[in-house]
């Protein structure tokens, strides 16, 4: 039993007072590390020469008097699609296995700034597609409270690595859900941003209007945290917004009194197991009891939700990963024209699930499908938006569940990407509408497996959105609470 | 009802993507892919005539910066990267002479 502190707030507000060292805490979670990542596999790899450095560093600023940082001496794990200079980042793909990438993405720059300790790249589905890290070519990873179970996905290795105490924080990103889900498959909270809040700069693309980078943490103010130190404008991404990070850490305990919060109705009824649905009320009574008006609210696009990212995620796939072709970094195999050498690396490179997406995409942007599908789910994302917009003209926050089911068993939805893909219900609309939302741990299923209530926001509204998670961290069951 | 994708829509599919399949692939890429198109079957069959489209979540049209000269990323390190490399260049094989 270790007596050191566990949350990153806790540690970096002791590094920085020089009552504890970055070594220290380093050490601590290594050894955490040595004792479970044979079982879980959150890591793709675990970066010890690069973190006893950095926690050297660290400690060396505060010896001289100086200030390190809000994250000094915090362990941070990296979802393996965010580039790290020098050290291998592979997207879990063989296409890319031995790359070293010649510069940091500007999260990392944020991180390493604010006095993070890096310590690993960890697992993800190939290039984050998939709900489950099954599609890992570098095999799963496990969900640590059963390992029996998948850790959800694509960011399974973040959500698993802060679940299995291997680091208090880590960062990954989100397209549909990819840490969301696997927040709330792993009782962990996780969180998707204001598309434009973070930097993409840097995160390997994978639909490059909706991929947005955020973190995952055990409580709610470590998020909040992390937020605040990778938040802001970079001028790398064109699409990052002009405003200053936003102010989370002060307004989190101002409580839910007087806001009005919204239970989506499409998203609480056919699909959604009925232990799942019941947390989310649970969830909804709580707030009402700390003073919130709750109320149920329509969004009937995001019926349609799942069609329109399944035709637009893929398309923007296809073109974005038109970049592995050999030619200028990762795997090449060899054939005589460079035509040959590009499909016969691509073929050998990639995973399954990524040349279904890949053909899906091409599929729905080729000539004679592109209006019926690519262009058909554009117009949806639309419908999406206004609908969104009607809900926040009644409400300031919406509620749903994260997960339609609790974390589920290796290979039951392997075989059917359909129902995989039927994972991201709940999750997909945020991203097509680019608004921000969080996944908050709200007691067990019946199966004892963690559950995760959603909450969302308009666009930059993440200072109300921290406040709400804050209050339902404080009223949630204990996940060993009996099931009644 | 909609036409289901065929097998020699999905082999056209790959060789624009640049994939080469196996027989084995094909059928199944071939039950798969129809199975999503059909579930999206919900969005193509909608009339969004007066819906505008939405690509992106931003309203964001020429972002600017100041033109200012900015270190890149080093040129040694990203050839370093590189499968074959040649005077500085990246290597291919023959381009020339390939069927169009």
């Amino acid at each position: 039993m270790s007596s050191l502190p566990t949350t990153a707030i806790e540690i970096a507000s002791a590094v920085r007072a020089g009552s504890l060292s970055a070594r220290e805490v380093l050490d601590d979670h290594l050894s955490r590390i040595e004792e479970r990542e044979g079982e879980i596999h959150a890591f793709n790899l675990v970066m010890v020469d690069e973190a006893r450095a950095a926690a050297a560093a660290v400690d060396a600023i505060v010896a001289a008097g100086g200030d390190p940082g809000p994250l000094a001496g915090v362990p941070l794990a990296l979802k393996d699609n965010l580039c790290t200079r020098g050290i291998p980042t592979t997207c879990s793909s063989r296409i890319l296995e031995g790359w070293r990438p010649p510069y940091d993405a500007t999260v990392v720059q944020r991180v390493n700034a604010a006095g993070a300790v890096s310590i690993g790249k960890t697992n993800l589905d190939e290039f984050a597609m998939g709900s489950s890290t099954e599609n890992s070519a570098f095999g799963p990873t496990r969900n640590p409270r059963d390992i029996g179970r998948v850790p959800g996905g694509s960011s399974g290795g973040s959500a698993a690595a802060v679940a299995a105490g291997f680091a208090p924080i880590s960062l990954g990103s989100d397209t549909g859900g990819s840490i969301r889900q696997p927040a709330a498959l792993c009782g962990v909270v996780g969180v998707k941003p204001t598309y434009g809040l973070v930097s993409r700069y840097g995160l390997i693309a994978f639909a490059s209007s909706l991929d947005q980078i955020g973190p995952f943490s055990t409580t709610v103010a470590d998020s909040a945290l992390l937020l605040e130190a990778i938040a802001g404008h970079d001028n790398r991404d064109s699409t990052s917004i002009d405003s200053p990070s936003p102010s989370l850490l002060e307004s989190l305990d101002g409580g839910v009194d007087g806001l009005r919060i919204g239970l989506v109705t499409e998203l609480m009824g056919e699909g959604i197991a009925p232990d799942v649905a019941a947390r989310v009320r649970q969830a909804a009574d709580a707030l009402t009891a700390a003073g919130a008006q709750v109320g149920e609210v329509s969004v009937p696009a995001a019926a349609y939700g799942l069609s329109a990212y399944y035709l637009i995620a893929p398309a923007e796939a296809s073109s974005n990963l038109a970049r592995y072709d050999g030619v200028r970094y990762g795997m090449r195999v060899d054939a005589p024209t460079t035509a040959e050498m590009n499909a016969a690396t691509r073929s050998a490179g990639f995973g399954d699930e990524v040349k279904r997406r890949i053909m899906l995409g091409t599929y729905a942007l080729s000539a004679g499908y592109y209006d019926a599908y690519y262009g058909k789910a554009l117009k949806v994302r639309t419908l999406i938006v206004r609908d969104f917009e009607r809900a926040y003209a009644d409400f300031d926050l919406l509620l749903t569940p994260t997960s339609p089911t609790t974390a589920f068993r290796f290979g039951d939805k392997t075989a059917d990407p359909l129902s995989m893909y039927l994972n991201d219900i709940c999750t997909i609309p945020t991203n097509l509408a680019g608004h921000p939302a969080m996944s908050v741990p709200f007691g067990g299923g019946a199966d004892g497996m963690p559950v995760g209530v959603q909450l969302l926001a308009p666009a930059l509204a993440e200072a109300t959105m921290f406040r709400a998670a804050a209050v339902l961290e404080a009223a949630a069951p204990a996940l060993d609470e009996v099931w009644s | 009802m909609p036409v289901r994708l065929t097998r020699d829509e999905v082999a056209k599919v790959a060789d624009l993507a640049r994939l080469q399949l196996t027989d084995a692939d094909l059928e199944r890429y071939t039950e798969q892919l129809g199975a999503v198109l059909d579930h999206a079957e919900d969005v193509a069959s909608l009339n969004l005539d007066d819906v505008p489209p939405t690509s992106h979540p931003l309203p964001l049209v020429n972002v600017l910066r100041a033109d200012v000269i900015v270190e890149g990323v080093d040129r040694e390190e990203v050839l370093s990267q590189a499968p074959s490399v040649e005077d500085r260049r990246f290597r291919v094989p023959a381009i020339l002479g390939e069927e169009p």
